[in-house]
């Protein structure tokens, strides 16, 4: 259990996602399963999609019918814990925030790993790596990867 | 001697959030700090903080330090590196060793806000080099670039071993693994999540019995604990490492407390012995105040707003009353309560109603 | 088993990218330890400095001689306590590192190169 691996079981990961048609539209994906004393993720939508209220314990909540996977929340989120998903043509896509060296660089092939830091079978794609200012040195990592990975991927591991 | 109306002991983000507080009260207020910078635990830390956005959540450690030390960028603030205070007596007098020389200074008030050390671990070995606390591996790789080693084992899943095995990662480290005599990861699950994606195993139940090296460490060998910790028999497993990362809690730094004799207590939720305060964070000693992680092992954030109370009911108690005394009270008490409602916040209060003060 | 690079500032335990920060390593600071010329940078602690030598042993335990390494990095344990400059216990966790300092482990048997 997650209390002693800090690996989230399939049910709770597939808690977070929308059903699969909403996911034609980019999505944030909030995997932050237990109540701690923090709300970036709230403060900093500009969307108001993900909901804490006055007591900062509170486990977010989203509005998939207010999110339009803008990414705001992604690099605001000290765990992070966010990622945008959506499926287009077979294949799942994903934002992830990545604050290791070196950064991936679009055109690149990468392990893909799973929760559990094991590699994928298949590989994922670099489709882009944003770096702003406003992400505060957290970058955002546009990946691909064939959409029946969609429950599974979690990050990029090593370029191939 | 030199005298003024506040002293702060410590320049972390309690201390420096007094210091504002006192100064916009209209006080002469000198803040002695140990080390060669402000910023005490802040300035190691390279995540982004938890927290809520009047704490500067989603700020990393490193600029919330940068914010507060600017804030006081002109003031008059008068601040001493390198200072160590070595002596606190009942006439509100302190003793500083600086440059090899000690010195006095009187005040009207003092503010202990001297933050917390970190607690050991017994095993076999443990005094081999190679074996550091975790403060010290964040001072050498996020203050000078230093890498304590090239493989490393960390000890203690709470948020501290959680945060800095990240940090490992991230300035080139192999971490091996985690471990964890409890049966649970103490820390946030989101940390604990971070760091298991990067292939780092978090191994409960086990804990380390001894450090095996000549001269300094090269392997651990680990124990499996059963319910009760105690150790299961033939369960030994060897873990080569040429650095081992020891993060087991903090304990208040009580010193100049104890040494001034004031009212102590120990509070295991709060990490060691404590000052009993009161509802104004004044000690027992008349005029000397404590706040942050000397008064109970809590947040940076807690510590701000904790600090910034010391500053403003040290200047009241002196006769300086802040321009927004009013308004600054509630807010900050209400910033406090909502710091410690939800069940992170339980072990703190139920440690603080040991010292008399209540968040239920 | 892990190799120590010796000579010179052992750039091997430096950290040349960091993702989230950057070290100015602009000005070079020669030190002696035990009589053996090393270099560190400026606003690196003595002890910093050692560590990137590849220095593990600061001091020895009083009673039983055992090694002792840096620990804390805050002043609070004392097993960094050196010589520095000839004055006796010296935290070099917390000192900072000037040109050609004279840093000496007290315990250990003190090499002198003439
Ligand atoms: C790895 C790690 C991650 C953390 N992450 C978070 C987080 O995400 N969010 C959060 O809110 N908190 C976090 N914290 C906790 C936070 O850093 C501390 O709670 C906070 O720094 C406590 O503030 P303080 O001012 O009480 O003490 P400190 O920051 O410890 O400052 C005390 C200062 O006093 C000085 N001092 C001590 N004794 C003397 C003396 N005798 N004379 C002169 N000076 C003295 C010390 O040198 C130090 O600078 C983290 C801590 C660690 C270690
Ligand atoms: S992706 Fe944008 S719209 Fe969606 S929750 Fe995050 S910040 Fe809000
Ligand atoms: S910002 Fe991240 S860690 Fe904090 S509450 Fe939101 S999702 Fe959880
Ligand atoms: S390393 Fe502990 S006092 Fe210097």
């Amino acid at each position: 259990m997650i209390e002693k691996t800090g690996v989230a079981t399939i049910e709770m990961i597939k808690s977070k996602f929308p059903k699969k048609e909403v996911l034609t539209r980019p999505k944030a994906i909030i995997e932050c399963y237990t109540e701690i004393p923090c709300n970036p993720c709230s403060t900093s939508c500009p969307f108001d999609a993900i909901y804490i209220g006055k007591d900062i314990n509170q486990i977010p909540r989203i509005d998939f019918d207010k999110c339009t996977g803008c990414s705001s929340c992604i690099s605001a989120c000290p765990g992070l814990a966010i990622m945008v998903a959506m499926i287009k043509d077979g294949k799942a896509y994903f934002k992830i925030p990545y604050e290791l060296l070196p950064l991936p660089v679009r055109g690149e092939k990468w392990t893909a790993l799973n929760r559990y830091g094991r590699v994928l079978d298949k590989p994922c794609f670099i489709e882009n790596v944003m770096v702003t200012k406003k992400n505060d040195k957290t970058a955002i990592v546009t990946v691909s990867i064939e959409q029946p990975y969609l429950y599974e991927f979690v990050t990029v591991g090593k370029k191939l | 001697m030199i005298e003024k109306d506040l002293v702060v002991i410590g320049g972390g983000p309690a201390g420096l959030s007094a210091c504002k507080v006192a100064l916009d009260a209209g006080m002469k207020v000198a803040v002695f700090e140990r080390s060669f910078l402000l910023g005490g635990q802040l300035v190691k830390q390279t995540h982004k903080f938890f927290g809520s956005e009047s704490q500067y959540a989603r700020t990393r450690g490193i600029d919330i330090a940068k914010i507060l030390i600017d804030e006081l960028d002109n003031t008059d603030l008068e601040v001493f590196l390198n200072a160590t205070v070595v002596g606190l007596y009942k006439d509100n007098v302190i003793t500083v060793y600086q440059d090899n020389k000690y010195f006095k200074v009187k005040a009207k008030a003092i503010i202990i806000a001297t933050g917390a050390s970190e607690k050991f671990l017994a095993f076999e070995n443990n005094d081999l080099p190679g074996i550091y606390g975790a403060g010290a591996v964040q001072t050498l790789m996020n203050i000078h670039g230093v890498l304590p080693g090239k493989e490393v084992v960390m000890v203690g899943s709470g948020n501290i071993g959680l945060i800095v095995s990240y940090q490992l990662i991230q300035a080139g480290v192999k971490v091996k693994a985690l471990i964890e005599a409890a049966g649970k990861i103490g820390g946030y699950q989101v940390h604990a999540s971070k760091l298991r994606r990067l292939g780092v195993d978090i191994i409960t139940n086990t804990t380390v019995k001894r450090a095996v090296g000549d001269g300094k460490i090269e392997k651990i060998v680990t124990v499996k604990l059963d319910d009760s910790w105690n150790e299961i028999e033939g369960s030994e497993q060897e873990i080569s490492c040429d650095a081992l990362c020891i993060s087991v809690g903090l304990s208040p730094m009580h010193m100049l407390l104890s040494m001034a004799e004031a009212n102590m207590t120990y509070v295991g939720e709060l990490g060691g012995l404590v000052p009993i305060k009161s509802c104004d964070y004044e000690t027992s000693l008349a005029h000397v105040y404590a706040c942050g992680d000397v008064t109970g092992i809590e947040e940076a954030s807690s510590a701000m707003v904790e600090g910034k109370i010391a500053g403003l009911m040290a200047a009241k108690h002196a006769g300086f009353i802040h321009p927004d005394y009013e308004a600054l009270e509630n807010e900050l008490n209400n910033q406090l309560c909502v710091l410690r409602q939800g069940p992170c916040g339980e072990k703190i209060r139920c440690g603080l109603k040991k010292v008399g003060e209540v968040y239920d | 088993m892990i190799k120590y690079v010796l000579e010179e500032s052992g750039e091997d335990m430096r950290i040349d990218e960091h993702p989230i920060l950057t070290f100015a390593k602009d000005k070079k600071i020669r030190f002696t330890f035990n009589g053996k010329e090393m270099f560190g940078y400026l606003g690196d602690t003595i002890a910093a400095a050692l560590v990137d030598n590849g220095i593990m042993e600061f001091s020895k335990s009083v009673i039983h001689e055992r090694p002792r390494g840096f620990y804390c990095a805050i002043g609070n344990c004392g097993s960094c306590n050196m010589t520095v400059n000839g004055v006796e216990n010296v935290k070099t966790c917390l000192t900072l590192l000037e040109e050609n300092m004279v840093v000496e482990n007290e315990l250990s048997e003190v090499i002198i190169n003439d």
